[in-house]
């Protein structure tokens, strides 16, 4: 049925009992949280919900982050002048600024003019750290390898480079990102404009080249497996150490359609390294931005790589050239 | 369990409402119009539904009839005539009944005249003001054909029948901030009305249609050579009176520039150069015309700070890129508003409501500075 096999939802929810997870080994806290089944999580993923291991770092984590949260949040709240409707209505346009460029990159900023972000900024970057450290110890903790926690780790160094690396390089703190659903994409747009346009910058290239390359490694990847599930395809793990027709046939569809194929193991380093590459190159060329290059269209005619157009308008020229100014 | 689903299929169903019917979404179709090298993307999209509602807005009124040049000047006739007295009598009559219906069609001409007759009377806000700005109207057809061209601009153009037009500026700090310690938005971050209800710097007007903030952030050489100060916050400033323009015109970033190198003139259509005079245009108006009336509006007619109304972009364009679709009406008034004449002005700190009988610059009486501009033409 199409409804039934071609959905986005887990159509299939099991429920064996509640489970606590494995021992854990000495020196680790209790893990909380009464475990209860969720119907409407169950079609997403697991369908158990909890116990959730908190520990000091994630309690830090979440503290320092709650933190960070509310400053925003208080801060945006009173740009508005304490009116809730406005904070509502306003929303997505509010935030909070880093302090303007004549303040550099003092820690002494009054309140008032970015004194706020950079304290909130603190508080997000102790969360973050400590958040990754508990990736790692948890992931140590379960006898995994670290994988993920140096995945989180490509994504907080472009984070890193936005709010920390490159306002230092510039020397100024209003180089950060404001805390902010539209400002922080209007900064973006407004950064590559201020640098003749990112298009041109090949670190960039490279983040684009890797973000859409694992979209296409998502799409191949999931697509296999899906149409490989009714062989028990799903079972990647087992699939693995034996591979059983689904795999042989998930091998052979790509081997007949494109000559290659990646096997259960490698697709994954594939995707890994594909989105880990995407915020490294990405952090790279926003670091070389405005510190190393001030303007990367100009450096792309320097080197080849902007694509010469007929002049269609000869006539045009800027007008405040020749003293034609008023 | 079921209770989540309830409250989650809720909640979806809120935001699918809001993203369908929250945004103002152009329906198809739209027409697109190439602009540039093939290739480049450079297209201008025009919405069929906007286009007729705007159309239908920018239609052109007829002159009240056609005007006689010859006989007595209005100077010699009526008293108290200081900008538009070399006009005939006929020629006269008809620019105000022209401006009447321009401006207050429904108060007619007690609108800026006592009801007692006595039009020379200057006692009236509404009148000085008009007489300024016949002033800046005669000033721009005269003084920047590098924007107008020979189209040139009327009362019309900006007023539409309005006694303000529908599409000026004031400075905007609205809502205002809780002061004290916290609330920093550096200017932005709320919807600014002005800058196309983005989240970007909401006095950009005033940064750069008032005050003459550089516009310019790029630099010139690939590396940097610390020549170049500018950083991405002014860079948004610098976007927000671009946005200003599009929503101003109905057009888009590609009509004056290829996206890919925004600050490129080699690759710029000409659009642009008319948009650098325009932009100049508007601040000499503010500077020249609105700042001073100042003291003569009364508070009703001033921002909520206190400042005059000021011109923008869409003060004349009213969201189409040539106002009223290029017409020249201006060829209805040549000898009214074309050029400058009496370029005079009064001192409008001194002008009193209901008392102020004559309120004319030091100088002159009125043939004194006509005869005057005869002087300096003789003198080119």
């Amino acid at each position: 049925m199409l409804s039934e096999y071609q959905n986005i939802f887990t159509q299939i929810q099991v429920r064996g009992p509640l489970e606590a997870g494995v021992e854990l080994p000495k020196g680790n806290d209790e893990r909380t949280g009464k475990p209860f089944f969720n119907w409407l999580a169950g079609w997403f993923g697991n369908a158990q919900i909890g116990p959730i291991y908190l520990g000091f770092l994630g309690t830090a984590s979440l503290l320092t982050g709650a933190i960070w949260f509310n400053i925003v949040g208080l801060n945006m709240l009173a740009s508005v002048g304490w009116d809730p409707f406005q904070f509502i209505r306003q929303l997505f346009w509010l935030a909070l600024e880093p302090p303007p460029a004549k303040y550099g990159l003092s820690p002494f900023v009054p309140l008032n003019e970015g004194g706020w972000y950079l304290i909130a900024s603190l508080f997000l970057l102790a969360s973050v750290l400590l958040w990754w450290a508990r990736v790692y110890v948890r992931a140590r903790q379960l006898g995994l390898g670290t994988h993920i926690a140096w995945a989180f780790g490509a994504a907080i160094w472009l984070f890193l480079v936005l709010g920390l690396f490159r306002p230092i390089l510039m020397g100024s703190w209003a180089e950060a990102v404001p805390y902010g659903i539209f400002p922080h994409l209007d900064w973006t747009a407004a950064l590559s404009i201020r640098y003749g346009n990112l298009y041109y910058n090949p670190f960039h290239c490279l983040s684009i080249v890797f973000l859409y390359g694992s979209v296409l490694l998502f799409a191949m990847h999931g697509g296999t497996i899906l149409a490989v599930t009714r062989y028990g395809g799903e079972r990647e793990l087992e699939q693995i150490t034996d591979r059983g027709t689904a795999s042989e046939r998930a091998a052979l569809f790509w081997r007949w359609t494109m000559g290659f194929n990646a096997t259960m193991e490698s697709i994954h380093r594939w995707a890994w390294w594909f989105a880990v590459l995407t915020p490294i190159t990405g952090g790279i060329g926003i670091l070389l931005t405005g510190t190393v290059v001030d303007n990367w269209y100009l450096w792309g005619i320097k080197h080849g790589i902007v694509a010469p157009l007929p002049d269609l308008w000869p006539g045009v020229v800027d007008p405040a050239m020749g003293g034609s100014g008023q | 369990m079921s209770y989540w689903t309830i409250f989650g299929v809720a909640g979806a169903a809120v935001l699918g409402a809001a993203l369908v019917f929250g945004p103002d979404w152009d329906l198809p179709p739209a027409d697109t119009e190439q602009v540039g090298y093939r290739g480049t993307g450079m297209f201008v999209s025009r919405d069929h539904e906007k286009q007729v509602a705007l159309r239908e807005a920018n239609q052109v009124p007829e002159a009240p009839w056609e005007a006689d040049p010859e006989g007595d000047r209005a100077g010699e006739i009526y008293e108290n005539v200081q900008v538009l007295g070399h006009l005939s009598d006929d020629q006269f009559n008809q620019f105000m009944a022209a401006i009447t219906e321009w401006i207050s069609p429904e108060e007619g001409c007690t609108y800026c005249h006592s009801e007692d007759g006595n039009f020379a009377w200057d006692g009236m806000y509404t009148k000085v003001v008009s007489r300024r700005m016949i002033q800046m109207t005669q000033a721009i057809n005269e003084d920047w054909q590098a924007h107008v061209g020979n189209v040139g601009v009327t009362c019309y153009t900006c007023h539409k029948g309005n006694h303000i037009p529908q599409n000026v500026w004031w400075l905007d700090d609205d809502p205002e901030p809780a002061g004290g310690a916290l609330g920093y938005r550096a200017g932005q971050n709320v919807v600014g009305e002005f800058v196309g209800r983005t989240s970007m710097p909401q006095n950009a007007l005033a940064d750069y249609l008032l005050n003459d903030m550089e516009i310019r952030v790029h630099s010139d050489t690939a590396l940097p050579t610390g020549v170049n100060t500018a950083t991405t916050k002014e860079t948004e400033s610098t976007w927000a009176l671009m946005m200003h323009m599009s929503e101003s015109l109905g057009a888009n970033c590609l009509t004056c520039h290829n996206s890919r190198a925004f600050n490129s003139w080699d690759e710029s259509p000409p659009q642009r150069v008319t948009a650098w005079h325009g932009i100049r245009m508007a601040r000499d108006i503010n500077n020249d015309y609105m700042v001073g009336l100042t003291p003569v509006f009364p508070e009703n007619r001033l921002g909520p700070e206190g400042d005059v109304l000021k011109v923008g972009c869409a003060t004349c364009h009213n969201g189409v890129q040539k106002p009223l679709y290029g017409v020249s009406m201006l060829q209805d008034y040549v000898d009214a508003l074309a050029e400058k004449t009496d370029t005079g002005v009064p001192d409008f700190e001194s002008f009193v409501p209901n008392e102020t009988e004559v309120l004319a610059p030091a100088r002159s009486s009125r043939l004194e500075s006509f005869g005057q501009k005869e002087t300096e033409v003789a003198a080119q």
